[in-house]
């Protein structure tokens, strides 16, 4: 009896991301022994395609390296290279048939990114010089963005809303981020390129976050950014491999046309494919836009239906990397007073 | 008797008057076709639009001052029309935008 009460509480936390770096952080502070599981072969998750983060344009390596470097240093067990197939309140079972047992789980699966290419009328995959934000995002961390030949672009269109609010690709929710990061990544344009041209078409740009909408009137105001209220609705290859795009200015009324040196598409996310059998499996709700549903929006925002688990992060719907951090915290919380911990 | 013609006149004026404007067509425009109300102005029907790029329509203006009870000339406009589809194909709603076109030219024959 005495041996059952010293006996340390564990917690499964599913994804070794942002979410489930820092739930198991706070989890080993509430003295709970987490066990991350995550299938990629490092900690780190979407944080590790990140250059620098918006707003403050801070080094997501600064953010990236000081969790794992506490994971590390709180001793926090890691099952790497481990995909999760089956949820139970007390358990996950894996791919490999491997069983991890414990007192609760933490989901904290995040996201994954819509595919560019299913927008076939953008032409990415298929043309030269059409990218998705997050291959800009790659080419600045490799200190490295330029067109496919290789020279300098002069004229850049990023394009808002690829695979969010879109019907078509079974994509209705907003992803929330995207126009943020257009913001961000035309202002790395405008600093690499000073004499370039960036463009950005939007439909409605969403500054959501403490200091976005000062960052969208600095890439006005200081950076020349110009904005036009309109969606991409094709773009095609020109003989010189420049890309034609075509939109209606919906603030004129007229149809509008030119030709790009690089064309971004600031793809949204959307819910992982195996949240469907993950929530079959154990009882779970998935909200429309295919995220698992919390209990509530208010009081049970990390909080399944199923006792024993929870969420955090971007499992549940799109976020930034500061909500992500404060959900996680607050999901390590809702498990702490149910253990009793 | 003409009336005197001073040489001046006073111009209509240009707001759209919502407490003046009868919704009763846009209404009933809008039961028919409720998905016209999602409509997020995206603009990808006007841009692929063949008769857009050569004509003053623009289909997105159009079925907007139609949902403002503003009907006056809406037939015509939309007569310009082709029935292509091409907006049908972009529209990120999944709007049946010649359904819109026929729709809003049945209703509004007589405006």
């Amino acid at each position: 009896m005495k041996m059952e009460k010293m006996k340390k509480k564990r917690v499964i936390v599913i994804g070794g991301g942002a979410a489930g770096m820092q739930t198991a952080l706070r989890l080993a502070r509430r003295g709970i022994e987490p066990v991350i599981v995550e299938k990629e072969a490092e900690l780190g998750g979407k944080l590790r395609g990140w250059y620098v983060l918006f707003p403050t344009f801070t080094p997501a390596s600064e953010v990236l390296n000081e969790l794992r470097r506490r994971v590390h240093e709180c001793g926090i067990e890691t099952v790497l290279s481990a995909q999760v197939t089956g949820i139970a309140p007390r358990s996950v079972e894996l791919a490999d048939g491997r069983r991890i047992d414990g007192d609760a789980v933490v989901v904290a699966t995040g996201f994954s990114l819509f595919d560019a290419s299913v927008k076939e009328e953008y032409g990415y995959g298929i043309y030269d010089n059409v990218y998705t934000s997050v291959d800009i995002e790659r080419m600045l961390g490799e200190g490295r963005v330029a067109k496919a030949d290789g020279s300098r672009p002069k004229r850049i269109a990023f394009l808002h809303c690829v695979g969010s609010r879109d019907e078509k690709v079974c994509q209705q929710h907003c992803s929330r981020v995207c126009c943020i990061t257009g913001v961000k990544q035309a202002m790395e344009m405008k600093r690499l390129f000073p004499d370039a041209d960036v463009f950005n078409f939007y439909m409605d740009i969403r500054m959501f976050g403490p200091g976005y909408e000062e960052m969208y009137r600095e890439a006005q105001q200081q950076y020349n950014v110009h904005f036009v209220r309109g969606r991409i609705s094709e773009a095609s290859p020109m003989l010189d491999g420049r890309i034609q795009i075509k939109a209606e200015d919906t603030l004129t009324g007229r149809p509008l046309r030119m030709s790009v040196d690089m064309l971004v598409l600031l793809v949204g996310m959307r819910a992982n494919d195996d949240n469907a059998a993950l929530a079959a499996g154990a009882g779970l709700r998935q909200s429309p836009s295919g995220f698992l549903a919390a209990r509530d929006h208010f009081l049970g925002s990390v909080r399944s239906e199923v006792e024993g688990i929870y969420y955090a992060g971007t499992v549940t719907a799109p976020k930034n990397i500061g909500e992500t951090l404060n959900e996680a915290a607050a999901a390590a919380d809702a498990v702490a007073e149910a253990l009793g911990a | 008797m003409a009336a005197i013609n001073f040489g001046y006149t006073i111009s209509r004026p240009r707001a759209i008057d919502l407490d003046r404007n009868n919704l009763r067509k846009s209404d009933e425009i809008l039961r028919e076709m409720p998905e016209l109300q999602t409509c997020i102005g995206c603009g990808s029907c006007t841009a692929v639009c063949t008769a857009g790029n050569l004509t003053e329509f623009n289909f997105r203006k159009v079925h907007t001052l139609v949902r403002r009870g503003e009907y006056q000339g809406a037939y015509e406009e939309m007569n310009k029309c082709m029935l292509c589809g091409k907006c049908r194909l972009v529209c990120p709603r999944g709007i049946n935008t010649r359904g819109v076109v026929l729709l809003i030219k049945r209703k509004l024959g007589d405006f």
